[in-house]
């Protein structure tokens, strides 16, 4: 599975999000530290969710950044987050 | 000294601490390097530790902060955030509101 869709499959089922978003921008970062030829090295993620309410924003990440620990400690080299709880517009 | 004590007197002995892929005059990681600028901007002292120097110091502050990524920013021995979160706080005025409340000097444009 692409890494992308494991990110989206993991956040969906973790916070069953009103909407999310995740883009693969590991082509921004050619040359970059971190960066492989093959991508899949960087990501911004985009998420709308319930569970976030009444949150910190350092809440939220951290929140996200369990849920893709994995990932993270991985492949995965930077993940830029976007977290709102439905009608706090931005995300 | 243990890596984990090294990093606990930086955090506690500085007011504000940025740990960060580069230095100040040459982040060699765009998210540093945001941080960098808006630090720079708001006219805050800060010390910037470079964990690219270091192994033990990058593995090691993500272990200290429970926070998997770099940048990372420390105000008064508190973790503020990453990246996204200082930009955001910045953004809203509630960076400029927590130097403010922990009795740093930030320089605001809005008033000189």
């Amino acid at each position: 599975m692409r890494t992308q869709d494991l990110i989206t499959e993991k956040l969906t089922k973790a916070f069953a999000p009103e909407s999310l978003r995740v883009v693969d921008e590991s082509h921004l970062h050619t040359g970059h530290a971190g960066h492989r030829p093959s991508g899949e090295t960087h990501y911004r993620v985009y998420i709308v969710s319930d569970s976030f309410r009444g949150k910190s924003r350092l809440d939220r990440h951290r929140m996200i950044n369990a849920t893709l620990s994995r990932e993270l400690a991985g492949g995965v080299h930077a993940l830029a987050i976007h977290a709102a709880a439905p009608g706090e517009g931005g995300g | 000294m243990a890596i984990e004590q090294f990093i606990d007197n930086e955090v506690k002995g500085n007011d504000v601490v940025l740990f960060m892929k580069g230095t100040p005059q040459f982040p060699q990681c765009g998210f540093s390097g945001q941080v960098v600028q808006i630090l720079d901007y708001l006219g805050v002292p800060y010390k910037g530790l470079n964990v690219l120097e270091s192994d033990d110091l990058r593995e090691g502050i993500k272990a200290y902060s429970q926070w998997p990524t770099i940048p990372q920013l420390y105000v008064k021995g508190e973790f503020v955030g990453g990246c996204d979160i200082i930009r955001e706080m910045f953004q809203a005025g509630e960076l400029q509101q927590v130097m403010k409340d922990k009795g740093l000097p930030v320089r605001d444009p809005a008033t000189a």
